[in-house]
């Protein structure tokens, strides 16, 4: 299997070559900065275009097909669109915060973003305490969240806001609980050396009832936190016109909505990375000429193959089933995720002392 | 009907006695209260349902005619109040015994200036509280200049009037507060994407819950019965389409069976059914749509897509038909206005097959989710008393428990003769409306099915003289529209326009209990309630 640190080392031992060591890491920074970026961009768009794919057929429609061969180019023209449309200027609101706000949203999935290894030896930075890293920057968003409905002055926006704050507060829970169920079974929080523990197995399989059970918890938790239907209730356009983001227009919308997108790449990496084995091929442990030809598919498929399983998983919830009620949507994760998700990380722990598992 | 008469007369002696459609008493203004309670209460009576409350100008006189009727023993009475004052014309409410009188008194004294007595909130309904005279009053001057287009916006105000009789019998004006002055108001609508039109609630919020609801109608209020009283007849049909644009071949029909029944006018057979028919395609069409826009209302988009793709094939069919999608015109005064497409039947046929299969599939993607049956079961109840105390008729009166059908109660056109069921439900929650008319579906092919093979041979228009006059009279005729009962009152002075012709819309009374079955409930359950009870807003605001 390919190994890309290879690659990346040789860049570095280049950069070091020439220029002092603060140099080549700043150059080192900037170009992880763009790539990532551009990556970003590229992700959220295919994004679109695929949910609008996906979305159209369980409703039996086209979806877009004008712009270019089965309009694949249409959400490169909308991101035109949306990047040439006027901000518009609202009177009393809190300009400072209505500003900031988007880009939280954005800085906080960037952030996570950098930690995902996209393919053997392609992550930005590998932690010891990766995961925890990950949950922690993209609790950020919820921040950007709040200050966008406080700061638009406008009631739809604030009980979106609330809603939301409750929503993605509660649910963090359950998304730290299964993790940490996953990081008692790996015996480490570093994303490289969780993915190196797969090597005989994802942990879906190895990992015992436990881990099916965190793998069910982390899907409906995820969907949650990226304010997703059935949970979208901050944006319920049926309630709340468009929640939070009812004010903003432009590229400060276009924000929320590329975020919302890439939470949803996140959420379903994270579930591939700590589940389904990130980059790691599919083995069986004992299989040594079976494995041998699964490594053959390079990581980087793989990884974004798992991912877009998971993905569509996530989409397929949203066109399928309507919203839950606030009020339905709190019973949910402290009545029933919570303590099950406690229970369950208990059951782990004893599957992992008494090595009940394969 | 003795019966009725005898004890009206023997309770209130002053009653006069009229000829007409029903039993017609003509009450004194100031004993009517007195007799509404009576009717109300008396075991032999029973007038529990206010079917129509119709303002009136009668050119020397204002007044109100009152349509009662018993649900137990489906008997009919019409009380008329009047009074010649007109620079201040007070009469007495009803809203305390029937409900629905509340939002329709409302309306009289937007449209009459009659204000009434008791009555918790005089405001203006459908206009501003600036508007400059009366509009329905014969003598009402349309000049612009007198109200002119406003450039600025209508103060929100909390505030209201209610008329108080005193001890000495002085009328006195007491303020009332709509809203707490501290209260969290949100205005959901008039630009909203669940309320289905320009209708606006004023929601009164404690966090999530709602703790009142103030309907604001009006916004698209066009003053058709106003239009109407300077149209001739068959220049009156035109406008029903626009009413309750979902239910546009029943609105006409009721039009129609209204002027023929008081000309007296036989329509051919095949019209009849023909009309049947159309009648109860448009129902289903309507409840697909019901069943579309109240799944996107919960955030069911896909189900949104079924429901529209099947409502389609019945556009197709009426566009056959009668060249239109949406209005029509397919209905006039002795029949209808050409024949069946060729393909009629067979493209009928074809719907009558394939629905089955449609409606286990709309229940296998939304009724049977859990989510789904969480956000309905149990929200937005009313009780068989209430609905019939608010008038709620149609589906949505009849998943209380009330069996309101008026296909049922008074057969008109050819139901008398296809066996269908009403179908009843005694939970009375968001659910068993939504349940309701997914039956009702079912019901209505099974009616179309029993019709489409038997349509007789024949004229489908009967000949009528050139220009159409109604005889001197009151005439009032309802029909089972897709939400509800629809009636269409008729006064005639002889003359080829219509003196006075009132819609008694059903979306009117849904929403008069918005408020009532909402209180307690977080905001998604309005959009649930709201969808469940699927008013229409041009229906409400005519």
């Amino acid at each position: 299997m390919f190994d890309f640190s290879v690659v990346t080392h040789w860049i570095d031992t280049l950069l070091r070559q020439w220029l002092p060591e603060w140099g080549a890491l700043l150059i080192e920074f900037v170009l992880v900065g763009v790539v990532l970026l551009l990556l970003y961009a590229v992700i959220a768009l295919v994004l679109i275009y695929a949910e609008r794919k996906v979305c159209a057929f369980f409703q039996c429609r086209l979806g877009p097909n004008r712009v270019g061969p089965y309009g694949i180019f249409q959400s490169v023209a909308d991101m035109l669109k949306i990047l040439i449309k006027e901000l518009i200027e609202i009177k009393h609101i809190d300009r400072f915060l209505f500003n900031l706000a988007p880009f939280l949203v954005i800085v906080s999935s960037m952030l996570a973003f950098g930690c995902m290894p996209f393919g053997k030896g392609l992550i930005a930075i590998d932690f010891n305490i990766g995961v925890f890293f990950i949950m922690a920057v993209s609790s950020i968003g919820v921040l950007g969240i709040l200050l966008a409905g406080w700061s638009s002055n406008n009631k739809f926006t604030l009980i979106g806001a609330m809603r939301s704050g409750a929503q993605m507060i509660s649910y963090e829970l359950s998304i730290g609980l299964s993790m940490l169920t996953v990081v008692v079974f790996a015996g480490t929080m570093q994303t490289s050396g969780i993915i190196e523990a797969q090597n005989r197995g994802w942990f879906l399989f190895t990992g015992h009832i436990p881990m099916l059970i965190a793998f069910i918890i982390y899907l409906i938790a995820g969907t949650a936190e990226t304010n997703r239907g059935p949970f979208d209730l901050p944006e319920a356009e049926s309630e709340l016109t468009a929640g939070y983001h009812t004010e903003y227009s432009g590229i400060h919308f276009g924000f929320y909505y590329l975020a919302e997108y890439l939470n949803l790449f996140i959420v379903s990496g994270i579930a591939s990375l700590l589940f389904l084995g990130g980059w790691m091929p599919f083995h069986i442990g004992g299989w040594d000429a079976f494995n041998q030809v699964m490594d053959y598919i390079p990581s980087v498929i793989w990884f974004f193959g798992k991912t877009a399983v998971v993905m569509f998983i996530i989409m397929w919830f949203k066109w399928t089933f309507p919203r839950l009620r606030i009020d339905q949507l709190l019973h949910l994760e402290w009545k029933y995720l919570v303590p099950i998700g406690l229970v369950n990380l208990i059951l782990m722990t004893l599957v992992v002392m008494f090595g009940w598992h394969f | 009907m003795g019966n009725i008469q005898e004890k009206i007369s023997a309770f209130l002696p002053e009653a006069v006695f009229e000829e007409g459609q029903h039993l017609t008493a003509l009450v004194p203004a100031n004993k009517l209260n007195a007799l509404c309670r009576f009717l109300h209460d008396d075991k032999d009576l029973q007038f529990d349902n206010l079917v129509s409350l119709i303002g009136m100008d009668w050119g020397e006189t204002l007044g109100v005619v009152y349509y009662l009727n018993s649900t137990q023993y489906n008997h009919w009475v019409i009380l008329r109040v009047e009074t010649s004052d007109k620079e201040n014309p007070l009469l007495y409410t009803v809203s305390d015994i029937w409900k629905n009188a509340e939002l329709n008194e409302r309306e009289v004294y937007d449209f009459f200036g009659i204000r009434f007595i008791n009555h918790p909130d005089m405001r203006h309904l459908f206009l501003r509280e600036d508007w400059v005279g009366f509009p329905f009053r014969k003598d009402y001057d349309a000049d612009p200049k007198i109200n002119p287009i406003p450039t600025d916006n209508e103060s929100s105000n909390i505030e209201t009037v209610s008329l108080r009789e005193d001890a000495e019998g002085r009328v006195v004006e007491e303020k009332r507060m709509i809203f707490k002055e501290d209260d969290y108001i949100v205005n959901i609508g008039p630009q909203h994407p669940a309320t289905h039109g320009v209708l606006r609630f004023q929601t009164a919020l404690d966090g999530e819950t709602i703790k009142k609801i103030d309907v604001h109608c009006g916004y698209i209020h066009r003053g058709i019965e106003k239009m109407w009283e300077s149209m001739t007849y068959p220049q009156t049909l035109h406008l029903t389409d626009r009413l309750d644009y979902l239910s546009a071949h029943n609105n006409r029909h009721a039009l129609c069976m209204c002027i023929e029944e008081a000309m007296q006018l036989e329509v051919p057979q095949r019209a009849v059914y023909i009309r049947t028919m159309m009648d109860e395609l448009m129902r289903v069409s309507s409840h697909l749509l019901f069943f579309a826009t109240m799944c996107m209302d919960l955030g069911a988009l896909t189900a949104f897509f079924y429901g529209f793709r099947e409502r389609e094939k019945i556009l197709d069919i009426f566009e056959d038909t009668c060249g239109a999608r949406m209005t029509m015109n397919y209905n006039v005064i002795g029949g209808v206005i050409a024949d069946i497409h060729p393909d009629f039947q067979r493209k009928v046929k074809e719907f009558i097959k394939e629905m089955p299969g449609r409606l286990k599939e709309y229940h296998e993607v939304f009724s049977g989710n859990v989510i789904a049956q969480n956000r309905l079961k149990g929200v937005g109840f009313l009780s068989r008393e209430d609905a019939i105390n608010y008038s709620v008729t149609g589906p949505s009166g009849r998943g209380s428990g009330w069996a309101c059908d008026v296909r049922k109660r008074s057969p008109y056109a050819a139901y008398d003769k296809v066996q269908f069921d009403e179908v009843l439900s005694d939970e009375g929650d968001s659910y068993a409306r939504y349940m309701v008319r997914m039956k009702e579906i079912e019901q209505s092919l099974h009616i179309l099915e029993q019709l489409v093979d038997n349509i007789p041979e024949g004229d489908y228009l009967a000949k009528t003289k050139p220009i159409i006059k109604v005889p001197e009279g009151r005439y009032f005729k309802e029909v089972e529209a897709a939400r509800g009962a629809f009636g269409i009152y008729l006064e005639s002075r002889g003359d080829k326009y219509p003196y006075r012709l009132k819609v008694n819309s059903p979306g009117f009374n849904l929403v008069g209990a918005v408020d009532h079955m909402t209180r307690g409930s977080k905001i998604a359950d309005l959009i649930a309630i709201g969808g469940s009870l699927d008013y229409v807003v041009p229906d409400i605001d005519r």
